[in-house]
């Protein structure tokens, strides 16, 4: 803790904002995405915008593993819950999701269906050895952070042929999902950004190198800043460099743990068992070419896609909700009508309300007194 | 619903069923209550929504609570659900300032298990209550069929004396008061959890499972007019503040920086991706005072083996809205909401 606590130094916090601004330049804006929700909660929870000048504007990403699955997926991992002799595990954020008409996995846990919350995919494996009788399907969502757990989990499963162990692989790519925010820039609906916050977890996995290809493309700084208040303080005041100077392309501020290679046995464990989905659908963001992974045909017999009928589904969105929006950074939670009224955490009509990464979550609990 | 004024969206009795997050004590709990039990069972003395029930007798002031255990595991580090049972039972009578004297268990036990095991928490139980002068005089004991419980819960109902003028409840917070916390927050959830079957891991840590009548006690003999008292257990200190400045329609201010929570809690949590201030409790309480008295009553506290480590925490502000804000050590400000559902780890 002590090493945590030295993250969160307030003296050296007001050292860095007084910094910030004094670079700043009064008549530019800075938009600045965080486009992970682990930092748009560190921002909140740290009261981060309170240090910092007026024109500085912190806009959420699609960061949120929980919130970008589409509502489908949600139904379909249900429906998988709710097919006899099955136990579904899954993430404990993943639980409490609206799928269409509201119903959750916790709803279908109380129920009667047999859904375990696991802290870790290995939990799953461990059910799995322990219920041969019983049919185990892992609820696997997320971006590159927890992608490489998955694939180890596979390539267990297949060693000691655990013919009752199945994936619903959900993994979805962190680049591809920046390029898609910046593509159609001018269009009006689309977020006006002058340089992102990149993620830290996901950087560890894929290395900062990765971003290289879209900072430079669209001609963006990228800043890839730890998930701690001040690893987040220095990250802008870096952007806030880069911006002045007019540079752009990929810096590491998150040098204690990203290399920029990322974590290269990570990645050739990924590489032997996921393969590119030709597409896949994110909320709030449509269909994207190359931006998810599913489970190789050589690991065929545990991708619970090929092993159960999967029920097609519509997907149905609360008609008001605006966590589309919301993740590509268009709207702000509070512009949503449901936010803290008819949507609140206890019951929440979109993702966005659910997970401790969502963005309106982050501002409901940390963002009404404002 | 005389008298009883709903809280948030309306529970979907047509269609819902109980779900976990009705038991975790947040804000899907207090809608449960609110619309389901209160609203049937109606009266002045449950209205007060206190932990206990404070009611006149010819013979003077008696105080009366129930509550159920239900943990997993039954046995944790620092105690098991027996003492549990006594020690959580007593303080919610001790929290209205009056003299636990009896007490009544209920047990439901589970076909098939170990008659060993039973016999542990029973004298777990006796030791308890021995320890803290209570008698348990009266119980119950059914079994139903394997599968259709948890090995055991136990129902414990006790009864207490109140000297009079006392008069602790939560709706006596006013703008000014001071926020006392009697020691270190979280140990008991974090030793729980440290030994759940799925989560195992190494936390020197024991629940601070405790019977505080006595520490009360010696409190009110310094400061007879302390406002508020309650122990936060389940939703930890973030939900008792959320219902007294509900109950009392004011806010709250804490600093951070004051908060006693040891480095091994903190440390579990932060790897957990749970907050210290939602996390259970066993053995402390929260106590609400006039900021005149504050010195004196933290000084009593200080004194007593179960609040050596007590600290002054904050204050009670005027809110309409009735928010819980806390003072980051980081130098901002944010808001303590009630707990949403469970406290469920994070994913990445």
């Amino acid at each position: 803790m002590k090493y945590i606590k030295a993250f969160r130094d307030a003296n050296l916090a007001k050292m860095i904002a007084d910094k910030i601004a004094a670079e700043v330049n009064d008549n530019q804006p800075y938009r600045l995405m965080e486009f992970c929700g682990g930092h748009t909660h560190a921002i909140h929870r740290y009261g981060i915008p309170d240090l910092l000048p007026k024109n500085i504007d912190l806009i959420h990403g699609p960061g949120c593993p929980v919130c970008v699955l589409p509502i489908a997926r949600i139904d379909q991992a249900i429906a998988l819950a709710e097919l006899p002799n099955v136990i579904l595990c899954s993430y404990g954020d993943m639980l409490r999701v609206p799928g269409t008409q509201q119903k959750s996995l916790l709803k279908a846990k109380a129920k009667g269906a047999d859904v375990r919350m696991v802290y870790s995919i290995n939990d799953a494996l461990a059910i799995a050895q322990k219920n041969l009788s019983k049919e185990i399907i892992f609820f696997a969502i997320g971006f590159e952070t927890t992608t490489p757990p998955t694939a180890v989990a596979l390539l267990k499963a297949k060693e000691l042929c655990l013919n009752n162990f199945s994936v619903f692989c959900n993994h979805v790519l962190t680049p591809v999902a920046m390029e898609c925010l910046l593509q159609d820039e001018n269009a009006e609906a689309s977020v006006q950004l002058d340089g992102f916050i990149g993620p830290a977890h996901v950087s560890i996995i894929i290395g900062s190198d990765a971003y290289k290809k879209v900072a430079e493309r669209y001609q963006k700084p990228v800043v890839i800043s730890g998930f701690e208040p001040l690893d987040l303080l220095q990250s802008i005041l870096m952007l806030v460099q880069l911006i002045n100077e007019k540079s752009y392309g990929v810096e590491n501020q998150y040098t204690r743990a990203v290399k920029p290679q990322g974590n290269i046995k990570s990645q050739a464990l990924m590489a032997e068992t996921l393969e590119l989905r030709s597409t896949f659908e994110w909320r709030g963001l449509g269909f994207m070419p190359n931006s998810a992974l599913q489970i190789k045909s050589a690991y065929r017999d545990f991708d619970a896609e090929y092993r159960f009928p999967l029920q097609m589904s519509q997907g149905q969105e609360h008609k008001a909700c605006e966590c589309g929006a919301i993740l590509r950074g268009v709207k702000k939670p509070q512009a949503c009508k449901l936010f803290a009224k008819a949507c609140t955490p206890e019951n929440p009509l979109g993702a966005c309300m659910v997970s401790s990464e969502g963005a309106c979550a982050a501002y409901y609990a940390y963002g009404r007194i404002k | 619903m005389s008298g009883i004024k709903r809280r948030g969206a309306l529970v979907d009795v047509k269609r819902g069923c109980v779900e976990l997050s009705h038991g975790s004590g947040g804000r899907a709990m207090m809608q449960l209550i609110d619309q389901v039990f209160l609203s049937a069972f109606d009266n002045e003395l449950l209205a007060q929504k206190n932990d206990q029930a404070c009611f006149n007798t010819e013979q003077g002031r008696m105080v009366m609570t129930t509550d159920s255990y239900v943990i997993s595991p039954l046995f944790f580090p620092g105690g098991d659900i027996g003492c549990l049972a006594v020690h959580g039972t007593i303080n919610d009578i001790a929290m209205s300032g009056a003299k636990p004297l009896y007490l009544s268990a209920s047990f439901i036990l589970e076909e098939g298990f170990s008659l060993m095991d039973l016999q542990k928490i029973v004298q777990s139980m006796a030791a308890a209550a021995r320890d803290a002068n209570v008698k348990i005089i009266t119980g119950d004991t059914k079994v139903v069929e394997r599968g259709k419980g948890d090995g055991v819960f136990i129902t414990t109902t006790g009864i207490g004396v109140l000297a009079q003028p006392i008069n602790i409840s939560a709706d006596r917070a006013k703008p000014g008061d001071k926020v006392i916390i009697s020691g270190y927050l979280g140990d008991h959830g974090v030793a729980v959890m440290s030994k759940r079957e799925n989560l195992s891991f190494f936390a020197p840590v024991e629940s601070d499972t405790a019977a505080l009548h006595e520490l009360v006690a010696t409190m009110i003999a310094a400061v007879p007019d302390i406002h508020c008292m309650r122990d936060p257990t389940r939703g930890g200190l973030a939900s008792v503040l959320n219902e007294i400045a509900e109950q009392s329609q004011v806010g709250f201010m804490i600093e951070e920086n004051t908060l006693p929570i040891r480095e091994v809690v903190a440390g579990a949590c932060e790897l957990l991706g749970l907050d210290p201030l939602y996390v259970a409790n066993e053995g402390k309480l929260v106590a609400i005072c006039k900021s005149a008295d504050a010195e004196i009553l933290l000084a009593v506290m200080q004194k007593h083996p179960l609040g050596k480590h007590a600290a002054l925490i904050g204050e009670v502000v005027a809110d309409a809205n009735c928010f819980v804000q806390m003072q980051t050590s980081f130098g901002g400000k944010r808001m303590v909401d009630w707990l949403a559902g469970e406290q469920l780890p994070r994913i990445c």
